[in-house]
């Protein structure tokens, strides 16, 4: 894992003092409530419903123990005792006070953390494949081009006020696990012909009011390149994309309004121009980088039987919660967030800190926060995971769901946040309420679920297998489900909406009617995502929409 | 008399907006970009100093032949939000090696200032009544970067690139 060196802490303690400042000035009424609002954005603290809400930082997802330590700690000295992972692999505080959020910071940075652009229009935190470094289908570990990309863009001089805000994800295998194709830049680890390994770019993805996939502006940019590049498509955006209109303002609109061709040819022109002038590759900060990365001292071990005279319950974990890892002997291990007593991405302290406990003991002192929100030991022995098992069953973090419908991605929705239409943990809950059958909830297979309580799409709603979208119909909440999205792989696409938005006490039903037609429909072995591909959303739609005595 | 920090100082301005001295008696004047292109040729011999003022859309790059003759350029920004005028100093200093006074006007505050000393900017005209004493703390706020930039005024460590 990363270490900051002296400039990296200066960095971090530098930005708690002007925080600092900025904050007393605030109270003390020399900033008014709108440049305030602004600084205190690219700082991560949102007024929320009920309180502030502080976004921390966490790049590419990758957290030591010490760190968990310090998130539990700030939950229980200056939050209700609980925090909640985002889709940006990040975490966020929805009850401390603004006037404490300094003294968190400073917290932060004693342990080389910070909330530093987790929202406002610039850089967000860049993320990665949560399986980086320990996936057998990688053709480079991503994480160094993370660190890398993440420092270029830390208070960046020229792109720290934006059009609108922007995401950054690396991934390194061609399996995408951090959907980067919905994001306004995606970056794919690829080899060419001649066996060298650069980037393929990708532009203009994103969720939102207007859900898009990314273009490829580049098929393959040599490893050098990236930062040149990088900054000859946000001078284009920063230039051209709109400010005119909020709702108008990311890159997908700008890629979308003159065309992904002549887009790449603006990029193009701009990077030439600025050749001489761009950020120069420098191969031995990025050796300095790349050497934190390298893998932990793994043991020399066989694969085992570890299933052999185990009690069901720990094999379904296995099956579902556990993943192949490249190195024999080893299993990367998912905590997951998504048991029915919990609102999806929520940990509470004590569980931080026994999670900080397990790591240290089974898995190199590290975790990771992936953008489904659960977490992750990357790096478990097969012999130690029965008693992983044991340990985080204890604490309602083995829930088997990983994959299936109920491990939800969910927004906080109406429940806290001043943006959104509707609840979605509550939706939430219904869903674990009428899907409590493990054995129905294997039989359907992979499904991802992602729910978002307004169109601000947080929940990442079109991307999911089936989404559910939060809308205010005259004071009430109601819900839009699409089906057929999906983030990953080279299949990216956006759902379909099935029909008419459904009332807040139908959700569970009407999910259950689409997966009825489902489990009617299927060939052997194919997943709801295929089956939806191959018969369209027709039947579905005739379904869910059909009179009560037909859908009995 | 206009009183705006340059060179990390506050001192009084020299120079004036073309409508507060219509006829350039003060011998140092800056014209708005649209003037500039439209009355060119007269300007160029005219015996002042010149500056040019661009707002957000204009282009950095038609100005590729003029900066022989400009001796300033005031970037607009219309509020915080606004950051088109990064790119066009950062323009202006790395592809056109302009080294006259790069000036930031409009509705700047001192949280932007240490950005914009790094794109290049060594002037900065806050708006009438901004405490410019406080506002000069601004260039000390990070002693650190990441990013090779220009860095006018200030010169934070950078890890070498």
């Amino acid at each position: 894992m990363y270490q900051y060196d002296q400039i990296d802490q200066r960095l971090v303690e530098e930005r708690v003092a002007q925080y600092r400042d900025q904050t007393r000035r605030y109270l003390a009424g020399q900033l008014s409530e709108d440049d305030f609002r602004a600084l205190r954005l690219r700082n991560g603290l949102y007024i929320q419903r009920h309180a502030p809400m502080l976004r921390i930082s966490v790049p590419y997802g990758l957290l030591s123990t010490r760190q968990i330590r310090m998130l539990a700690r700030i939950a229980r000295e200056f939050d209700k005792g609980y925090g909640h992972f985002t889709t940006r692999q990040n975490i966020q505080f929805n009850w401390p006070k603004l006037e404490t959020v300094p003294d968190i910071l400073e917290l932060l940075a004693s342990v080389q953390m910070h909330a530093i652009q987790t929202s406002g229009n610039c850089i967000r935190n860049v993320t990665a494949d949560h399986l980086a470094g320990i996936a057998p289908d990688e053709i480079e570990d991503p994480r160094p081009w993370c660190e890398y990309v993440r420092q270029w863009a830390t208070l960046h001089p020229e792109f720290s006020f934006l059009p609108r805000k922007f995401k950054i994800a690396i991934t390194g295998s061609p399996q995408d696990r951090a959907a980067s194709k919905v994001h306004d830049i995606g970056l794919h680890l690829v080899r060419n012909e001649q066996g060298e390994v650069g980037f393929e770019v990708l532009v203009g993805g994103g969720l939102g009011r207007a859900p898009m996939i990314g273009h490829v502006i580049r098929e393959f940019l040599p490893k050098q390149d990236l930062l040149s590049y990088l900054e000859a498509i946000l001078r284009v955006y920063n230039l051209e994309g709109r400010r005119d209109n909020i709702h108008k303002a990311r890159i997908k609109i700008l890629v979308k309004a003159v065309g992904p061709e002549k887009f790449r040819e603006m990029v193009e022109a701009e990077w030439h121009a600025s050749k001489d002038t761009a950020p120069q590759f420098n191969p031995a900060e990025f050796e300095r980088i790349k050497a934190f990365f390298t893998p932990p001292a793994y043991e020399t071990l066989q694969d085992e039987d570890v299933l052999s005279g185990r009690p069901t319950e720990f094999r379904n974990w296995y099956q579902r919660n556990t993943k192949r890892h490249k190195v024999a002997g080893y299993r990367a291990v998912f905590v997951s967030l998504k048991s029915p007593r919990r609102p999806p991405g929520d940990i509470t302290h004590s569980e931080m800190d026994r999670v900080a406990d397990l790591a240290d003991q089974y898995s190199f002192g590290l975790v990771r926060s992936t953008h489904d929100q659960n977490l992750l030991f990357a790096d478990v022995r097969q012999r130690d995971l029965f008693e992983v098992w044991k340990a985080l069953k204890e604490i309602d973090l083995a829930t088997p769901n990983i994959g299936t419908l109920t491990d939800m991605i969910c927004c906080p929705g109406l429940d806290f946040c001043a943006l959104a239409n509707a609840t979605s943990i509550p939706i939430a809950k219904q869903i674990n309420e009428r899907f409590d059958d493990l054995d129905y909830l294997y039989d359907l297979g992979d499904i991802e679920l992602k729910m978002s309580g307004c169109m601000n799409a947080c929940g990442h709603h079109h991307v999911g297998h089936i989404g559910i979208l939060g809308v205010d119909k005259g004071g009430e909440e109601w819900y839009q489900i699409t089906i057929g999205g999906s983030a990953s792989g080279p299949d990216a696409a956006l759902g379909q909406v099935i029909g008419p938005s459904v009332p807040h006490a139908e959700v569970a039903e009407i999910i259950d009617r689409i997966l009825s037609v489902y489990i009617s429909e299927r060939e052997e072995g194919e997943r709801f995502i295929d089956t939806v591909r191959r018969i369209g959303i027709k039947p579905f739609k005739a379904r869910v929409y059909a009179p009560a005595h037909q859908a009995a | 008399m206009r009183q705006l920090i340059k060179q990390r100082e506050i001192v009084t301005d020299e120079w004036r907006y073309a409508d507060e001295d219509p006829h350039g008696r003060e011998r140092a004047l800056i014209l708005p970009f649209a003037r500039w292109k439209e009355e060119r040729e007269r300007w160029w011999l005219w015996d002042g100093r010149l500056g040019v003022r661009l707002g957000p859309t204009d282009p950095v790059a038609s100005l590729e032949h003029d900066f022989l003759r400009i001796a300033l350029v005031a970037i607009e920004f219309g509020g915080i939000g606004e950051g088109r005028g990064y790119s066009q100093a950062q323009i202006l200093r790395k592809r056109y090696r302009f080294t006259g006074e790069l000036r930031a006007v409009g509705k700047i505050q001192r949280d932007q200032l240490f950005y914009m000393a790094r794109c290049g900017f060594d002037a900065f005209e806050l708006p009438e009544g901004a405490d410019l004493r406080a506002a000069l703390t601004a260039f000390n706020d990070f002693t650190v970067a990441y990013q090779p930039a220009v860095d006018v005024g200030v010169a934070p460590l950078r890890r070498a690139v």
